[in-house]
């Protein structure tokens, strides 16, 4: 058997017109194929795209009678390219996110339910971290394969020199950022060019203050954003914009010209994904030097509940391969097959049977989430609608630069919610 | 003879006109007229892309009106429409300095449109460094004078104003090349014949060369305002409208509500695009007048 890879013709006039960015699409050539199956994925970062060529080389071994045809696209384009695919020539899987994100496209009904899968091969209880994202009016509609944790990176040489411990409580946090302002570094890395990293700081303070149920009851809309319970999340902001925890003129720059920041010393912490472990070690940073801790508590009484956003694998509607679909869902659920990907790509495996690598940064963040008891939101902009997201994160972005225009800022949020709801 | 040819016999020469125009015709419904039509029709429904139409009149222009990101973008749009044309005088004296006949005198020109000849995007990053709070060339201008460094784009007071003057650069090299076709053209008796009548100067501009360049002024406030309307790559490069949608217009608003990741709305986009084509309307009615005029006048 031979793996011929190299550029196919697009086979529609439609994808083509919109996805320029098309990139290799490796196929296995040989005799006899009983079936086929095409997938199309969103993996053209290079690990990413790692991860899933070693998928679906393990899949041809396993069942040498299916001929895969796997099309990456580039991330950017994906997201567009998907509407146009989904509904003008339907591959058999494609990736897509878990949350309100997939909603359109069930609603749409352009993609299928996946029950079956979920069922017969009890994946209820191996994917149970990512289920509730993935399950809609009571129906599954994706395999999540992979996700990955949020949290305070940090300089872990820094907080030693000044004295200071990891903060486990807000006054640790606050008195830690303090410190660090004593000694000319300012406590918090942010950039807000791109408003959707001000959403991470108001999925963990809101998290903090007011608890998993009533986060997400926010990102469905159906709490006003005028609410008081929402007014002490943001007063919980205020508190550490007033302070100047922020690093300055943070609207200035996308989350990556935020990092040289942490890098020379500037600032002590980054909230962030664990994406950000790779261009910091690339910057330089060592293990010596570069830690991560769990956000701190808020309210004790609360709950710790995390951001751990699932990327996922759905069938479309509009499959021909509808068996074999099923089969790659099955295979890529798999406790094996995850814990292959995720070590290439250096996140975190769904399947609570997979084995994590040993990088310490997935270690500490698979600890944390395998004893979050409050629940696994999948972030702002996937948790709540389009819409929503947007205003919110511009709504945002702007509190942090003006907190005097609070009132503002919700009155605009609850008009978009309104207008949802209606 | 048959009815057909006796028919083309007849009308040959009504019909052939149409026949040349057939094609360009064609193109131009499907391409043009059609979708703008379409898009009209669109902007009463409330529709993401995907699934079912909901018609509902006139919600999405009532939505507008409640809209400040609207607003915003509207008025960003007539800022830029109004600074854009200082592209014409800047463009019309770089021609005039340029215009002259020195040693290597064609490389200075190549050098002054350089910025029209690479990609907007390309400008839209060039400039977002210059205006880099941190290591930017202006603010480390700034601060070598003793002021405090300003995050251009990440402050709502000037970031219309930053992308504009990142913009104003190409568009100023295009009007100069305009301008520099058009001084070729410029008729050297009348030249000699004003400085025998002791004209020079501004009057000598003024009043001998500006008519001669009016054919290059027409088109170059054709294409500045064309410019300024569709302003899109480099607020998409250098701010994606924000910060908070301060530096929003409405091709990009639209843009954003129609196509972008958090967008689909795109009855509400179709609405905002009719905003827009209106203005244009106004410009085009405009356009269209002048041009019939001339035409009759000839």
């Amino acid at each position: 058997m031979s793996i011929k890879s190299g550029i196919r013709k697009v086979r529609s006039a439609m994808v083509a017109l919109t996805t320029s960015a098309l990139i290799a699409l490796p196929a296995l050539a040989g005799t006899a194929m009983a079936g086929e199956l095409v997938i199309n994925t969103d993996s053209s970062f290079p690990a990413v795209k790692k991860a899933f060529q070693s998928a679906v080389t393990g899949f041809e071994q396993e069942n040498p009678d299916i001929k895969v045809t796997w099309n990456v696209f580039d991330n950017e384009a994906y997201k567009s390219a998907i509407r146009n695919f989904l509904s003008a020539e339907s591959p058999d899987l494609a990736t897509w996110f878990a949350g309100n994100r997939m909603l359109p496209y069930v609603n749409a009904g352009l993609f299928a339910p996946i029950d079956d899968v979920w069922a017969e091969n009890g994946l209820d209880k191996t994917l149970k971290a990512a289920e509730s994202a993935v399950t809609f009016n009571g129906t599954k509609w994706a395999v999540p394969y992979t996700y990955y944790q949020w949290g305070v990176y940090y300089r872990k040489d820094l907080f030693a020199k000044f004295g200071i411990d990891v903060p486990t409580t807000w006054e640790e946090f606050k008195a830690a950022g303090a410190k660090l302002q004593e000694n000319g570094v300012t406590p918090v890395a942010i950039g807000t060019k791109f408003p959707w990293t001000a959403a991470g700081w108001f999925d963990y303070l809101n998290l903090r203050t007011n608890g998993y149920d009533f986060h997400m009851a926010v990102t469905r809309g159906e709490i006003p954003w005028t609410d008081e319970r929402i007014r002490k999340t943001m007063g919980h902001w205020e508190e550490l914009l007033k302070a100047g925890f922020f690093l300055e003129n943070h609207a200035a720059y996308s989350w990556q010209e935020a990092l040289p920041a942490l890098v020379n010393g500037d600032a002590g912490m980054y909230l962030m994904g664990n994406f950000i472990v790779a261009p910091l070690q690339e910057a330089g940073l060592t293990e010596d030097q570069l830690g991560f801790f769990q956000f701190p508590a808020i309210d004790p009484a609360i709950a710790m509940a995390e951001d751990a956003p699932a990327n996922t694998l759905h069938l479309a509607a509009g499959a021909r391969n509808v068996a074999e679909a099923k089969k790659f869902l099955a295979y890529i659920a798999r406790a094996d097959v995850q814990t292959r990907m995720n070590e290439i790509m250096g996140q975190l495996p769904v399947n609570a049977k997979s084995s994590v690598s040993d990088d310490p940064y997935l270690q500490a963040g698979f600890k944390m989430l395998s004893n979050v008891d409050g629940g696994l939101a999948q972030f702002f902009d996937r948790d709540a609608s389009a819409a929503m997201a947007k205003a919110g994160m511009e709504g945002f972005q702007e509190f942090m630069v003006k907190p005097e225009r609070l009132d503002k800022v919700l009155a605009r949020l609850e008009t978009v919610r309104q207008r949802q709801t209606q | 003879m048959s009815y057909v040819t006796r028919v083309w016999q007849d009308h040959k020469t009504t019909i052939t006109p149409w026949l040349f125009l057939l094609p360009g015709i064609l193109m131009f419904a499907i391409y043009i007229v059609i979708p703008i039509f379409q898009s009209i029709a669109i902007s009463f429904y409330r529709w993401d892309g995907l699934g079912e139409k909901t018609f509902i009149g006139l919600e999405n222009y009532r939505e507008l009106m409640r809209d400040d990101i609207f607003f915003t973008a509207l008025q960003n749009n007539v800022i830029w429409l109004v600074l854009y044309l200082l592209a014409l005088p800047a463009g019309l004296f770089l021609a005039l300095f340029l215009n002259q006949t020195t040693r290597g005198i064609r490389i200075y020109k190549s050098l002054f449109f350089f910025p029209f000849v690479i990609s907007q995007v390309v400008v839209g990053l060039v400039f977002s460094w210059f205006y880099d709070p941190s290591f930017g060339l202006f603010n480390t201008g700034l601060m070598k004078i003793g002021l405090s460094p300003i995050p251009v784009l990440a402050d709502e007071r000037f970031v219309t104003y930053g992308v504009i003057i990142a913009g104003l650069w190409p568009q100023i090299a295009y009007c100069m090349i305009l301008y520099l076709t058009g001084l070729n053209a410029v008729d050297g008796e009348q030249i000699e014949a004003a400085r025998l009548d002791n004209v020079r100067g501004w009057r000598m501009l003024w009043y001998v060369i500006l008519p001669q360049l009016r054919p290059a002024t027409f088109i170059a406030l054709v294409v500045t305002v064309i410019g300024a309307l569709r302003s899109f790559d480099l607020i998409s490069i250098m701010t994606g409208g924000g910060p908070w949608g301060s530096s929003q217009v409405l091709a990009y608003y639209m843009y954003e509500q129609a196509f972008s990741e958090y967008g689909f709305r795109m009855g509400y986009g179709a609405a905002i695009a009719v905003v827009l084509f209106a203005i244009m309307l106004i410009y085009i009615g405009f356009f269209l007048a002048k041009m019939y005029r001339d035409e009759k006048g000839r």
